[in-house]
């Protein structure tokens, strides 16, 4: 009975667009299924296996692709995804796109990725992939790729670069410039 | 003069080129140097300590990597079947406790003894064995046979091909790796690439 209330008002809030307070509520409450029904509704996860998400990684259309994977439970992934977000804002006019890949574990899509990219209020493209075999499709990201993330590609057309390694953003903007012009 | 300069020349390509081999880490064929690591009931842990063992399955692992986590109870399913035929696990946790405190050895006893591990979780305290295997994260699995030169690195990579069900597991790549050397056959497939956790230094 006091479930039914609690959803009702968080719905009312979500009716109200009143999205921090509504992140708010469901940290606090902690109510995993009024959680999950909730975020659903309110954001939409592109979610691709490899063969849907490798079109990602061979766009030849002049843009800069920054792609960088990550995940919500990598503590150096999520310290340097602020250095993105910056990135994308600073260089969306110059034809550059960051798109961050999360390699979270599907059944924390609902309670764990999309309550972070609402809380952090993320503005790049964020996808998930979700492909268990890894060792199918890791060396086709880049074949010298062990694994470990945080991970990321830059690329233009046919010239690319990886990096198995973390940034600071004066390190990422350094390396994006060599793309640029 | 000028064997002087060819002298140092050739003095840094060698400087060169073993800093690279130190910093990849093991090949398929390399023998691995043993390692004296202190286990959570305090003791130090070397390979040649298994006198009667084929070979080993090292796995570095730890507390903290939800990926490691997924795989603890595999990782304890390998070493009940193997230990008996002669290829004991042996766990390795080689993160930097500062970063990650819930991988001290407090923290490992406590989780060796939640999921009851059968094999000894050791602790690479000084940072300096993880890098020697050119291991990246957890986990990270290398199979080594025990031969007249050493223990000889047979397979560096993931345990399986399906971290999320181990039901749905179709190829067990640790596996095929020690049973094709218990029967004397070169391991099929001898490295795999998996996602995991950048070990912490």
């Amino acid at each position: 009975m006091k479930l039914n209330v609690l959803i009702v008002v968080i719905l009312l809030m979500a009716g109200c667009q009143n999205k921090k307070k509504f992140v708010e509520v469901i940290d606090e409450s902690s109510q995993l299924v009024i959680n999950d029904s909730q975020v659903k509704n309110d954001i939409e996860l592109e979610v691709y296996d490899f063969e849907g998400f490798k079109t990602f990684l061979n766009k030849k259309d002049n843009t800069v692709y920054v792609i960088n994977f990550w995940a919500t439970w990598c503590a150096p992934c999520v310290k340097e995804l602020p250095y993105f977000e910056t990135l994308d804002k600073a260089y969306r006019d110059q034809d550059v796109k960051v798109i961050l890949v999360s390699l979270d574990f599907p059944h924390l899509y609902d309670k764990k990725l999309k309550p972070f990219i609402e809380k952090n209020k993320l503005t790049s493209k964020v996808i998930a992939l979700d492909d268990v075999d890894m060792n199918h499709w890791i060396p086709q990201v880049d074949k010298n790729w062990s694994g470990s993330i945080p991970a990321t590609i830059i690329y233009k057309n046919d010239n690319r670069k990886f990096y198995e390694d973390s940034f600071t953003y004066e390190e990422l903007e350094v390396e994006l410039k060599h793309f640029l012009n | 003069m000028k064997n002087t300069l060819k002298l140092i020349a050739a003095g840094l390509i060698v400087l060169v080129l073993s800093s690279f081999t130190m910093f990849d880490g093991y090949k398929i064929g390399d023998v691995a140097e043993d390692f004296s690591l202190k286990n959570i009931d305090g003791k130090m842990v070397s390979m040649a300590h298994f006198k009667d063992a084929k070979g080993f399955i090292i796995t570095f692992t730890c507390n903290t990597c939800p990926y490691a986590v997924m795989y603890e109870d595999r990782i304890n399913a390998l070493n009940k079947k193997y230990a008996p035929l002669g290829y004991p696990v042996i766990a390795i946790m080689p993160n930097n406790i500062v970063i990650k405190p819930g991988d001290a050895l407090p923290e490992m006893k406590k989780r060796a003894q939640e999921k009851g591990f059968t094999f000894p979780y050791l602790i690479d305290e000084n940072q300096d064995v993880f890098p020697k295997y050119g291991a990246t994260k957890t986990p990270h699995m290398f199979v080594l046979e025990k031969t007249d030169k050493g223990n000889v690195v047979r397979y560096i990579g993931a345990i399986d091909d399906n971290y999320k069900d181990a039901s749905a597991v179709t190829t067990k790549y640790v596996e095929n790796a020690v049973d094709a050397l218990l029967e004397g056959h070169e391991v099929p497939e001898k490295e795999t690439k998996a996602i995991g956790c950048t070990i912490k230094v």
